[in-house]
């Protein structure tokens, strides 16, 4: 893979013909948990972008180096150590969303799009490539993951960022926020449904069967 | 019976895939045949089971606040629990090995029939997600971290052999174009995911 890559392909593709989650499938597990709210998702969406651009970047400069049979272990440390660093950052300066996030920080070190990119394309490329590829890839991440929260968010609670946006006539006259959107169940049909749209607009993303 | 309760809690009610999507990745990838479900969903029974209590035992004694008591009573005072990330995946890593290991040498039929699962479990969400879970909760007592890790595993085994069996069913039927594969494994966990929440309660 030693062809030459344009600059804006590496961010632009996974944005959406190439997305992490829609496309690819990796990194489903903490997609669907932390979209009930807005700004957990953004919060987890840049903790994500943070790690796997930088986590390509130090496995691409030592990609010479690490030999082969114990690369997975030399990646989940290199992964580890930034998730360390993200968590602590996220615990000193934002510790509600942090609390929000529990579990879910952690998981981003077997986040399967973290693991994913580093064996697909940081092993085999520069630096700076491998970095707008981790931004590409993170931020295609992040934009799925607003996009179901936004809904989850909007339909389930009323509210955005935990601002009421549904305004109280609404209510009065018998609207009710439908507290299905808030169950862990209606993620995955969110997601479904994202998947469904995004395909019919683009058909050459359908699979083949 | 404290015991019990937490087992069926684990596989029922917060089931590692409908309440937390843990190990999706693998979840969606694996289950197009019943068989490499059953293969894979006892591997991570099995792993699982291990780990967590491993790493109970490393939390309780290693990392917590003032863990380190036993070496030193001037050591009350060290918090390691920054590091837990770090050491739950290098033993997650290193049990896999190990238990690869195992079984190549004491079982060798299970061993072909897990065969390239096995490795892979190292970077399954499910098996970190377990630790951590493990380290929220706060047990008390190793009995608890072994029932809790045997009990999400086996959840997550549920999950999987049900989700392949419909999918195996599934390919008789005309699905719309843009929802093939992926998308309608979604709508079919989400659906699963409701009909799970029908044991949310039940208690012991």
């Amino acid at each position: 893979m030693a062809k030459k890559h344009k600059w804006q392909d590496l961010i632009k593709d996974p944005l959406n013909e190439n997305n992490p989650i829609t496309v690819q499938v990796l990194g489903i597990c903490s997609a669907l948990a932390i979209t009930v709210k807005l700004m957990p998702a953004i919060v987890m969406s840049l903790s994500v972008l943070v790690v796997v651009a930088f986590s390509n970047v130090i496995v691409s400069l030592m990609r010479n180096y690490i030999p082969n049979r114990i690369r997975i272990i030399v990646q989940l440390l290199v992964v580890a150590t930034l998730v360390i660093l993200v968590d602590q950052i996220l615990k000193a300066f934002a510790y509600d969303v942090s609390k929000e996030l529990s579990v879910f920080v952690g998981l981003i070190i077997t986040n399967c799009i973290v693991m994913g990119r580093l064996e697909a394309f940081a092993l085999a490329n520069k630096p700076w490539d491998s970095f707008l590829d981790g931004i590409g890839n993170g931020a295609g991440y992040g934009l799925v993951l607003i996009i179901v929260a936004f809904f989850r968010e909007l339909l389930g609670s009323g509210t955005l960022f935990d601002i009421k946006v549904i305004p109280q006539w609404v209510y009065d006259h018998g609207y009710v926020n439908n507290a299905m959107m808030l169950l862990p169940a209606m993620a995955l049909i969110t997601v479904g449904i994202f998947i469904w749209v995004q395909r019919s607009m683009f058909p050459q993303l359908t699979e083949k069967e | 019976m404290e015991l019990w309760n937490l087992f069926i809690r684990s596989i029922f009610i917060e089931n590692m895939v409908f309440a937390f999507f843990l190990g999706m990745c693998s979840y969606l990838a694996v289950s197009k045949k019943v068989k490499t479900a059953v293969g894979l969903g006892a591997a991570v029974v099995f792993v699982l089971a291990i780990t967590v209590p491993v790493n109970f035992l490393i939390d309780k004694y290693l990392l917590q606040p003032g863990a380190l008591k036993w070496l030193d009573p001037s050591f009350a005072t060290v918090d390691l629990s920054f590091l837990s990330f770090i050491m739950f995946i290098a033993v997650i890593a290193a049990m896999v090995q190990l238990v690869e290991m195992f079984v190549e040498r004491f079982a060798p039929a299970l061993y072909s029939s897990l065969g390239i699962f096995l490795p892979l479990i190292a970077v399954n969400c499910a098996i970190l997600g377990g630790s951590l879970f493990m380290q929220q909760k706060e047990f008390t007592q190793v009995s608890e971290a072994v029932v809790y890790g045997l009990g999400s595993g086996i959840g997550w085994l549920i999950a999987i052999v049900l989700l392949a069996a419909v999918r195996e069913k599934i390919s008789y039927s005309n699905v719309p174009a843009p929802l093939r594969g992926l998308g309608i494994t979604f709508i079919i966990t989400g659906l699963m995911a409701i009909a799970f929440m029908a044991f949310m309660g039940i208690k012991i």
